[in-house]
């Protein structure tokens, strides 16, 4: 089996100049900007100044609902999940189609304040080995407190979006493994990426880890009083 | 906090503040940046939040094995006073430039560059920061590197003139870096978001005895165990100090034994700021607990223990630009109730970190709140400073200059793998 190669990433974020006041800019722009701006403001906001849980998974519904007060197409924008699509066009699309379908729902136009637009960003990752290698995947439980914030973006949310798509680094590791750690996937397929800070998640996967290499504790044997 | 010996070295004295996974990135970084001549350049050596950043970060720089230098331009004073109205215009005020001194600020750059051309010329990467030494680009044709002008003015509704004027010599950069998207001006090249940070190793932000908060408390009449308000800030509307004082005298109805401290400097060329410092004075009228603190200067140390000694801090800013006053205050861990404008949107979180009001009786209700359930300010000031930490200290910062440069050298396509 493959060693696991421990990566880290950093993210230089770039302003597109373009921005949005009313839902249906936002439908226009989102149509030629660079794919880029889409994968930032679904997956770079968890890299972003944030407070443990989010209310949204990504930028467009926190804007739908913040600054259009829009809460039906918050929601709906909410539970899009990025990792359900091929590729980031696909995702686009099916952003267009749930503004359009807004669009004919309504009939005001709904715009935002000057000063709360939704202006378009992207970033450039920089991915940079660490050159930490773990050969056995009870290496986890030391190596994930130890990781950066970085490395836990890079491994468990970025990951999502390369081979094989939509899962996390670790399982696809740990998949090379056969069966045997398929109780300790199941488990990271339960933790749920987008609501929370990257250091919560650290600590979550750390805890997943431990919980599952801990040794099995030993059996008390039953002394009688005599 | 533990005290660390003299030796040791300013990134182990980072890492005790930011994290030791914080510095442990910045190092792996920079391993891809080895020996790498890098030059900023700005206008002035000592005050000035620039120069305050570029005091630690280039030493940083340095000690990560970068070859850093900080050069500062020299000007006449004529040429002071025409960046100096750049920098209003900049900001929206309407400002004529007359001609002479706009020959005057593009003379005293071309004598800067006679003085500076090799060293620039030689720079692998070269940070021109504010509009001060902007045309040092075009008087340095054989340059070798990447240049990045670095931005800190808020530039998002700049007076056009200045700004078309300004925009010639900036247009030919490789990059640009803005503090917010909000700031930022459409480039023909690249523009980086780089928010501002604090530097937890300052006066202003180094840890303080008790015994000289209460003192600096008694010297100013303001009495340490009542619960007391602070907002730091220039007089000016922007801020909003009287919309501060209505807060407060809404609250005193609910908290007698309230207090309120504005302080803020004054400049001696500031006509507008002696204005609204009137309307400040008139507004407090006679109330013994309001502190009106309007001397041209205090020192970091003052601010500092005025901003350890309160109970809460308001930015009641009706237009701001990041607000480091503000994250200072959190990193004190303070509950800071807001405007709910520009930066301080990034920084507060409503019952996390802070609250943001868009009204007097916002900020109230919150001061009330706050003061009737104590135990939420200190959970509250306890999650501002780990906001803080994360986010908005100089090793933060320092990230995302490493990363920029990384970025420039190696393309900015989407993805840079490097080995």
């Amino acid at each position: 089996m493959e060693e696991f190669a421990i990566k880290d990433c950093a993210l230089a974020t770039i302003a597109t100049g373009r921005h949005a006041q009313t839902l249906r800019e936002l439908r226009d722009i989102l149509r030629d900007i660079h794919a880029g701006c889409i994968y930032h403001h679904f997956w770079g906001t968890l890299m972003r100044p944030e407070f443990y849980d989010r209310e949204y998974n990504n930028d467009f519904a926190a804007w739908c609902h913040h600054s259009l007060h829009d809460s039906v197409l918050a929601e709906r924008l909410a539970v899009v999940d990025p990792a359900d699509y091929p590729d980031l066009d696909a995702l686009r699309q099916e952003l267009i189609e749930l503004i359009d379908e807004r669009l004919d729902e309504t009939e005001v136009i709904l715009t935002a304040r000057a000063d709360q637009l939704f202006h378009f960003t992207r970033s450039v990752t920089v991915v940079f080995d660490t050159y930490r290698r773990l050969s056995h995947p009870s290496e986890l439980v030391t190596a994930v407190p130890e990781m950066s914030v970085g490395s836990i973006f890079y491994h468990f949310i970025d990951a999502r979006r390369r081979e094989p798509i939509g899962m996390d680094d670790f399982r696809a590791w740990l998949k090379g493994f056969g069966s045997e750690y398929e109780p300790l996937c199941d488990t990271l397929a339960e933790i749920d990426p987008y609501f929370e800070s990257l250091f919560v998640l650290r600590t979550r996967l750390a805890r997943a880890f431990k919980q599952h290499f801990r040794p099995p504790r030993p059996r008390r044997s039953k002394v009688k009083e005599g | 906090m533990t005290d660390l010996p003299e030796s040791t070295s300013l990134l182990e004295r980072y890492a005790a503040h930011a994290g030791a996974d914080a510095v442990g990135q910045l190092r792996q970084l920079a391993t891809r940046l080895q020996g790498l001549r890098v030059v900023h350049v700005n206008s002035t050596r000592q005050g000035g939040g620039v120069a305050e950043i570029l005091e630690k970060l280039v030493p940083l720089m340095r000690e990560l094995g970068l070859d850093a230098q900080w050069e500062v331009i020299e000007g006449s004073k004529e040429f002071f006073s025409c960046t100096k109205s750049f920098h209003n215009a900049l900001q929206g005020r309407a400002i004529a430039v007359p001609e002479p001194l706009l020959c005057e600020y593009e003379e005293v750059n071309a004598a800067n560059a006679e003085r500076l051309r090799p060293l620039l010329e030689e720079a692998d990467v070269v940070f021109i920061h504010d509009p001060q030494p902007a045309p040092l680009l075009r008087f340095c044709p054989h340059r070798r590197g990447k240049w990045v002008w670095r931005c800190h003015i808020d530039l998002s509704r700049p007076h056009r003139p200045v700004w078309r004027y300004l925009r010639q010599f900036i247009n030919g950069y490789d990059a640009s870096v803005f503090s917010l998207a909000e700031f930022a001006q459409p480039m023909p090249h690249l523009v980086f978001l780089i928010p501002p940070s604090i530097d937890p190793l300052s006066e202003k932000n180094l840890p303080l005895p008790s015994e000289e908060v209460r003192r600096v408390f008694r010297d100013f009449g303001i009495d340490h165990r009542r619960p007391t308000l602070l907002q730091v800030s220039r007089f000016d509307h922007f801020k909003d100090p009287v919309g501060v004082i209505r807060a407060y005298k809404l609250a005193t109805a609910f908290v007698p034994s309230l207090q309120l401290i504005l302080a803020g400097g004054r400049a001696a060329d500031d006509p507008e700021g002696d204005l609204v410092l009137k309307e400040v004075l008139a507004a407090a009228g006679d109330d013994p607990d309001i502190h009106v603190l309007s001397a041209s200067h205090y020192s970091d140390r003052v601010i500092n223990a005025l901003q350890t000694g309160a109970d809460i801090v308001l930015q009641k800013s009706i237009r701001e630009g990041f607000g480091l006053t503000v994250t200072e205050a959190m990193w004190k861990s303070k509950p800071v109730i807001g405007g709910n404008t520009g930066g301080i949107r990034l920084q507060l979180f409503n019952h996390r970190t802070g609250f943001l009001v868009d009204t007097p009786e916002g900020a109230a209700m919150r001061i009330r709140y706050l003061l009737f359930n104590r135990q939420r300010i200190e959970q509250i000031g306890h999650n501002a400073r780990e906001l803080v930490r994360r986010n908005f200290l100089i090793t933060r910062q320092l990230r995302e200059y490493l990363t920029l440069m990384v970025a420039l050298i190696h393309g900015a396509g989407d993805r840079i793998e490097l080995g």
